[in-house]
Parts: C-alpha cells; structure tokens; sequence
C-alpha cells in the first residue's frame, strides 16, 4: 500500500527564520506515526503543513510538496476546507467551542452544508461513542462544553473532528494539558482510532510515542534526523543525534 | 511609611468628595422630582400623554414614547454598523488599515453633539422631507444622527470582546473546515455574544441620555409617534427646552423627568454590567 502523506524536499519559512529544512517523511495509513523533538524542532509546524494550518501565520513561505494519496495539496487549487475535512487535527489544550456538546460536535458537518437535525442527530451520537463519551454525555447533550472535565473537553474535541469521518487525525501533543491517568486514557483511544485513521501525533513525550507509535520521527533544528519502527529509534537509533535524546542527553 | 498614610488619606477624601457629589446631586434630583409624581398621581405623570404645564397637566408618556423610538432605532443603526466595523477591523481587514481605522473611529466620539446636530438639520433632514416626506425633523433622523453618534462606544466595545476571544476557538473552527466567514457567525459571535451584547446596552444608554443633538432633528413635537417621519420630543428634549422659563410645579415636573431618565440608564447601565459580568465568570476554561 502507499503511503497516506508525503513530503518530499519540504523547506518552510516564518519570515527569514527556517523552521522546516528538506523534510522527506512517509506515513502510512491506518497507523499511528508519532514526531518527536525537541521544542522548536518544527514538530508542529510539519504537523501544520499536512491540513495547511500554516496558511494563517502571516510571511509564512513553504518549498517541496505534501501530498495527501499522491496529490499534492500545497498549489492554489487545494479546496482548504475538503483538505480540512479529510485532514482533522486536535489541539494541545483541547478547545471545545463556548458551545453546547452536541452544537460541538455537530460544528463540522454544519460547516460543510448539513442543518437537518435528524441527520446530525445519529452523527453526534456515533462520534461520541468513538470516544468513549456516549454514556457519559448522553443525558447533557445541551450543556456547555466548556463545563466539562478536561479530559472530556479533549475527548470532545477528537469526536468534533471524527464526525466529519477524515481519513488523518493530526494530534498536536493531544496530552499536554491532561493528567496521567487521563493520558492513559487517550493513549488508548488513539491506538482504537488507528484502525480506522492515519493518525499522526507531535510529543515531547519519548514514552508516550515509545507507548503508542508504530513508527517515529525524530526532528531537530527543522531537520528530519531519523524515521524508522519506533522500536530501532528507540534501541536502536542509526543517528549519534537521535541517540544523544532518546538517551535524555538534551531536550 | 508616613507619608504613604498621608497621601492615602488624601487621596480617600478626594475619592469620597466625589462620591458623595454624585450622591447629593442624586438627592436633590429626587427630592425635587418625586413630590410631584405623588402629588399629580404615577399612573397619571407616566402614562398621560397631556403635558399642558400651565394648565397644570403633567404627562411625559409622549416623551417617553419618543425617547424609547429613538433608541431603539439608534441601536438598531448603531448595531448594524458598529458590528459590521468590529468584525471587518478584527477579522478581515489587513492590520495596517485597522490600525489606521480604530483611532478614527475614536475620533468620532470627539465631535461635539451640536456639530452632529447641525450636520443633520443642515443635511439629513432635508433629505427625509424630500424624498420620504414628512417634516423631516423625525423619529428617523434622530435615530440615524443618535446611530452615528454611539458607533464609536459599540464598536470598541465589540472589538474588545471579539479580541478577547481565545485564539484556539478560532483555530479549532478553521481546521474543522471553516471558512473564515463561518467562523465569525457560528463561534466568534457566539462566544463574544455577552460582551457585544454589554456594547449594545452601553450605546443606548448614551443614546437616550443625548439632548442636543436631538433637539436640532427630532422636531419635539408633544404626541406620540406613529412612523419613523413623525416628530417626536424626548425626556432630555424636554428638560432643555422649558427648563429656562418653568418655575413650581412645572419646574419640579422637569425634575421629575429627569428622576425617570435617570432611573432608565442607570437600569441599563445595571443591565450592562450584568451581562459582562456573566461573561467574565463565564471563562474558566483552562
């Protein structure tokens, strides 16, 4: 099978700074990838180039291609908001609307043209079930989102983003702001996703890629310094870099 | 440490002198003003229409009416416009020419009420009378001349609560597929909703407490309004107008209007604070 994304020579600019330096990664589908690094190693921004979240920086300048099933998604001809829809991505602090639960979770399918209660009706429900919220939130489907645990703002957020059925979940550090059990807990939702999405999750967390990657990237300085089985980065990395901070030497 | 009592202490009295100018200009309005809403009867002083103050008639309801006509239709231009402003300057325009636009904007609240009355008169309401008929010193013209006025108060207000809103909510809308146009709609507004709502209140609250402005356009005629072309008289209208000849009761029925506005924008005021204050306790995402 070939590979879900692509980059190939990817060079981005912010202004004069390079955050992003000949980046060549392949994901493959229905797996997780994660990217780990260093802060400021152009984790995120590489994570932001896969649904062109990078597009709202101003001076941003971007070099090479993505591509999305073999199609490269960076020219002028890329519908953002399909590219978006396919593409989801959640956030490091989760960011559930000022909302109700079921407006949230509704959002993406409002946005791309469905206002038939009855249709968004089952959708809810079934995204909520994906993430375990169902039987929790059955009964509050009208309460504001921004009264749940955090935990649960998470969870709202990746069912959000399920409800539009994408094929790539983009998680940027989707754990940062949760404590440890509730980070178990959505380690274990990501790895039942993976049978069903590309997904592709930013850390700074080596145990926690160690825990739910199938293959890692390590980044340094916008450079792409090794990507393997997560298993030979960890024991095995080929790079004195990778080495030095899977070691915990830096970082 | 001495001197820091000291400076403490004056600045306390200073604080309180103001405080209690505010309170005993508050005593003397309703010392003045409410005898004559007891004496003439409430029911009779707010809801007759009959002013007829040398006949010893006292009825504000037609000022009243007027009043609230032309708030209404100043919020509802004000709010066209002032939120119109507020999303394009937050949202859409490049930050070079809304940092051009904002301290305009500012500038408006500078312009002495008499200019925007005589630019009125001068030229919105020959216009009115021309084209849509009437006297053209009506409902209409203050409204549109009031609308103007209370933009710049609506749309700083709304462009700090559209600013206040978090940045993720707007990066979790646009990643969902949004369009940035949809964003404002279905989040933006949404979570900025009290705020704007505060702005909106805050602007009537000047609207109504406008007089002369109003009295250059409005036409003060003494009757209800019936369209938007009909001359109306406001509660500041008429304290303004007759306050320089009216002495006993006719002086203290002026008092008593005023005791009714003050009473209206301080409810609105309330009102305002309310709704902000709920957003504020609204925020603890985190």
């Amino acid at each position: 099978m070939g590979s879900k994304i692509q980059t190939q020579g990817l060079d981005l600019h912010y202004g004069k700074f390079r955050a992003l330096l000949d980046v060549n990664l392949s994901i493959q589908p229905r797996m997780i990838t994660a990217i780990i690094g260093p802060s400021g190693c152009g984790k995120s921004t590489l994570l932001r180039c896969f649904n062109r979240m990078n597009d709202l920086v101003k001076g941003v300048r971007v070099a090479g291609r993505v591509l999305l099933d073999g199609v490269d998604i960076l020219g002028p001809a890329t519908s953002l908001s399909l590219l978006r829809r396919r593409v989801g991505m959640v956030f490091q602090r989760p960011n559930p609307f000022p909302l109700s639960v079921f407006d949230n979770v509704s959002y993406g399918l409002r946005v791309h043209g469905e206002t038939h209660r009855s249709r968004l009706v089952p959708v809810v429900e079934s995204s909520l079930q994906a993430t375990g919220l169902w039987e929790e939130l059955k009964d509050r489907l009208d309460t504001s989102a921004l009264d749940l645990s955090p935990e649960q703002q998470q969870r709202l957020c990746i069912s959000r983003v399920v409800a539009v059925q994408p094929e790539v979940l983009l998680m940027d550090e989707p754990c940062s702001a949760l404590d440890p059990i509730a980070t178990g807990r959505i380690e274990d939702l990501m790895r039942a996703l993976a049978d069903q999405y590309t997904i592709v999750i930013v850390t700074h967390n080596m145990q926690q890629a160690a825990r739910v990657a199938a293959e890692t990237a390590f980044m340094l300085l916008g450079e792409l310094v090794e990507f393997g089985p997560t298993l030979g980065v960890f024991e095995n990395p080929k790079d004195q870099r990778t080495e030095d901070y899977v070691s915990g030497r830096y970082g | 440490m001495k001197r820091d009592r000291l400076i403490g202490a004056i600045l306390l009295v200073v604080a309180l002198s103001a405080i209690s100018g505010l309170a005993l200009i508050t005593v003397f309005i309703f010392r003045e003003g409410v005898p004559i809403i007891l004496r003439v009867g409430a029911g009779q002083f707010f809801l007759s229409t009959d002013w007829e103050p040398s006949l010893g008639h006292f009825g504000i309801l037609s000022m009243i009416g007027g009043s609230l006509a032309v708030t209404v239709g100043a919020a509802v231009i004000g709010v066209v416009f002032s939120l119109g402003l507020a999303i394009v300057l937050t949202q859409f325009a490049p930050p070079a020419l809304a940092a051009a636009l904002k301290p305009a904007i500012e500038l408006l609240a500078g312009i002495p009420s008499v200019v925007y009355g005589f630019v009125g008169v001068v030229t919105l309401v020959p216009l009115i009378r021309h084209s849509l008929g009437g006297p053209g010193l009506s409902v209409l013209a203050a409204s549109i001349v009031l609308g103007i006025m209370i933009l710049p108060t609506i749309t700083s207000i709304a462009i700090d609560a559209l600013q206040a809103v978090p940045r993720s909510y707007v990066e979790g809308s646009i990643a969902l597929g949004a369009t940035r146009w949809q964003t404002v709609t279905m989040v933006l507004l949404r979570a900025a909703r009290s705020g704007i709502v505060a702005a909106v209140i805050l602007g009537m609250g000047r609207a109504i407490g406008e007089t002369m402005a109003v009295i250059m356009v409005a036409g003060n005629a003494l009757a209800l309004p019936h369209s938007l072309l009909d001359p109306v008289r406001t509660l500041t209208s008429n304290i303004a107008l007759e306050m320089g000849y009216a002495s006993g009761d006719h002086r203290q029925a002026l008092f008593a209007t005023g005791v009714t506005l003050f009473v209206i924008i301080t409810l609105l005021n309330t009102a305002a604070l309310a709704v902000s204050r709920r957003r504020a306790g609204r925020r603890r995402v985190g």
